[in-house]
């Protein structure tokens, strides 16, 4: 075991995959020299050449159809989008192509979208969205959102040999934090199962990425005032483990759903119905969601923070429910 | 001459299907919609005359005449529109959404411009694979004005890539005529912005159509592409069932159609020596093949209304 950060982590294992697999190959903005926005491709060109570490202009839609194209013809195609919000622009491709191949052509389409994810750097509202919502709602893409480096490097093998769409969602503010790491890759693991990554009775939390990292924290605090909770990190969001969150709901009765993005119309909204719809005579106390504002990101640090859950909050809302 | 026959009876094929096909429209046997391309049958059976089997197509939400000249059955794409398990894509697809790789046919798409940088993944594929495959990607005049198809022309012409983006310049954008939404008419120029090469020719005559795409294919083959290439002609029939044709006169349409491409196709193969009953036989056969298509569309079971839903991954 080691300690290193996500962006080492996610680097590392795009290294092993170019490596191990000729087909596969790295699109996107200043991905190639750069090293990328946040640098997780930094030092793959000089490995693997400009043509497998391939810079492309600003051109979301011709870079995600390009790959759509590449996909098709039998390659395995990684591309970037530099920040998630700019997936807007790449959206017609994977929405109307990409999710349609196989089910309507019956063609596969092996792609893997990486994107950047979330606030918390004041890049402002252009470039600190959380956008998986939109593509929650499509069939035919598959949704990932690791909380840890372990995690997120075992999915992207899973996502790189999966014959699908997959969004592969990092969020900045993992990127440079340190994990437990092993000293050799960590296997392939199948999507569709999330993990409790903190075990207590009282309450659950459900949560993804950067949320998941939260919720320790807060589950940390609960722990001190005696209360327990059970923290479900879903891992992947399409396919989504029901099961693992009904099965914590049935011990504790009371859930709470973290989320950042704006709280209508988000993820945890369809959890919600989700455990309604299967759970709902377990429930003690009403579902809560904590979710952000409906307005977009703001810029400045003393509003951004009011934009996203924070750890007082989740800690608050648990004494709430328990009392 | 037996080629020359062989296209010729691709496109009356191409045009018996498709008028077959607004007939079905109107008589409630085939449901949802259908854009045909009556009239512009001499790019389908030029392009696919001049593609060699490896080379790849990408079409349009226009595509039936696309697929049927590159190889697709007549009898499938029909099974496809009656909604039936024998169509390309099960019923799942309609008109629109059909592909069939194994026969280099990369799909019809119902966004229009919504292949052209699927089209370049094609061509970058070739290329990587040092394969001697080249992609014919076509779009319409209306769908040259689509943002897509610039960010695809600036990769194709940036990565040299073996793709010809090529124009069906049919006059109008549904109901919008090419003087209305085009800053430019000529679509051949519109690669000018990134130093792609022009070629404008006349797509209801075969000839023109299948020598220069010939020549662009081998261009593109040895490493000169990519290419745009115009074909100008005119879609005879409505935009798609039920267009009442209010943006242009009946008398345009008239003019339009002593240029139908199949006539002079027709005459062309007569002046070559092509005897009236050869014809008439090509004729025949393509009428024998769309009767068996509709026979067969309509004798196909119906696809599986439960299980479906959980094919939706590879």
């Amino acid at each position: 075991m080691r300690n290193i950060t996500l962006t080492q982590a996610l680097r590392e294992t795009l290294d092993a995959i170019l490596e191990r697999d000729p087909s596969t190959f790295v699109m996107g903005e200043d991905i190639g020299i750069y090293g990328g926005s946040f640098g997780v491709t930094r030092g793959l060109i000089e490995k693997y050449g400009s043509e497998r570490i391939r810079d492309t202009p600003i051109s979301e839609q011709a870079l995600t159809g390009c790959a759509i194209g590449a996909a098709v013809a039998g390659r395995r195609p990684i591309i970037e989008f530099m920040f998630m919000d700019f997936i807007t622009l790449g959206t017609d491709q994977l929405v109307n192509l990409a999710a349609k191949l196989k089910p309507i052509y019956g063609i596969p389409c092996p792609l893997v979208v990486r994107a950047p994810t979330g606030a918390g750097r004041g890049y402002g509202a252009t470039h600190s969205q959380t956008l998986e919502r939109f593509f929650f709602g499509v069939p035919g893409i598959k949704i990932v959102a690791p909380s840890n480096a372990t995690d997120a490097s075992a999915l992207l093998q899973t996502a790189v040999a999966d014959n699908n769409p997959v969004l592969f969602l990092e969020h900045k503010l993992l990127y440079p934090i340190r994990f437990p790491f092993p000293d050799e890759l960590p296997p392939p693991m199948p999507f569709g199962q999330a993990e409790v990554v903190n075990e207590g009775d009282d309450v659950t939390i459900v949560s993804w990425g950067y949320m998941t990292a939260l919720a320790r924290q807060a589950a940390a605090k609960l722990a001190s005032l005696g209360i327990g909770a059970d923290i479900v990190d879903l891992r992947t969001l399409a396919p989504l483990d029901m099961e693992t969150v009904i099965t914590s709901v049935q011990t504790t009765g009371r859930v709470i759903l973290l989320e950042e993005g704006p709280k209508t119309g988000g993820v945890s909204a369809e959890i919600e119905s989700r455990i309604l719809d299967e759970a709902f005579e377990y429930l003690e106390k009403p579902i809560r969601r904590l979710a952000s504002p409906d307005f977009p990101v703001p810029a400045a640090k003393s509003l951004e923070a009011h934009c996203v859950p924070t750890v007082d909050e989740i800690v608050a809302c648990a004494q709430e429910m328990i009392a | 001459m037996d080629n020359l026959l062989t296209s010729y009876r691709t496109m009356v094929t191409i045009r018996l299907f498709e008028e077959a096909v607004e007939r079905l429209f109107l008589e409630g046997r085939v449901m949802g919609t259908a854009h045909t391309c009556i009239g512009q049958e001499a790019i389908a059976a030029g392009i696919a005359a001049a593609m060699e089997p490896f080379d790849a197509m990408t079409s349009t939400h226009r595509g039936h005449g696309h697929f049927i000249a590159r190889g697709g059955e007549p009898k499938r794409v029909m099974a496809e529109l009656f909604g039936r398990d024998t169509g390309y894509s099960h019923g799942r697809g309609g008109s629109q959404m059909m592909m069939d790789t194994s026969i280099g046919f990369y799909g019809a798409n119902g966004i229009t411009a919504g292949s052209t940088a699927f089209a370049a993944g094609l061509a970058l594929d070739a290329k990587l694979s040092h394969s001697p495959r080249a992609v014919i990607s076509i779009l319409g005049d209306g769908a040259s004005n689509q943002g897509i198809f610039y960010e695809s022309l600036n990769l194709a012409a940036l990565w040299k890539l073996p793709v010809i983006y090529t124009i069906e310049n049919n006059g109008y954008a549904m109901s919008t005529a090419t003087a209305r939404g085009l800053a430019d008419t000529c679509t051949a120029d519109r690669g000018k912005a990134f130093n792609i090469p022009g070629v404008s020719a006349d797509g209801n005559d075969f000839f023109a159509v299948r020598d220069t795409v010939r020549g662009l294919l081998a261009d593109a083959r040895s490493g000169k592409g990519p290419f745009v290439l115009e074909l100008r002609t005119y879609r005879l029939s409505g935009h798609s069932r039920g267009d009442p044709r209010v943006y242009r006169t009946r008398e345009e349409e008239q003019e339009a159609w002593r240029h139908d491409p199949i006539l002079r196709m027709a005459d062309a193969l007569r002046e070559r020596g092509a005897t009236g009953a050869q014809l008439e036989t090509c004729r025949q056969e393509a009428a024998a093949t769309i009767q068996d298509a509709i026979a067969f569309a309509e004798s196909s079971p119906a696809p599986d209304a439960i299980g479906f839903a959980s094919s939706l991954f590879a």
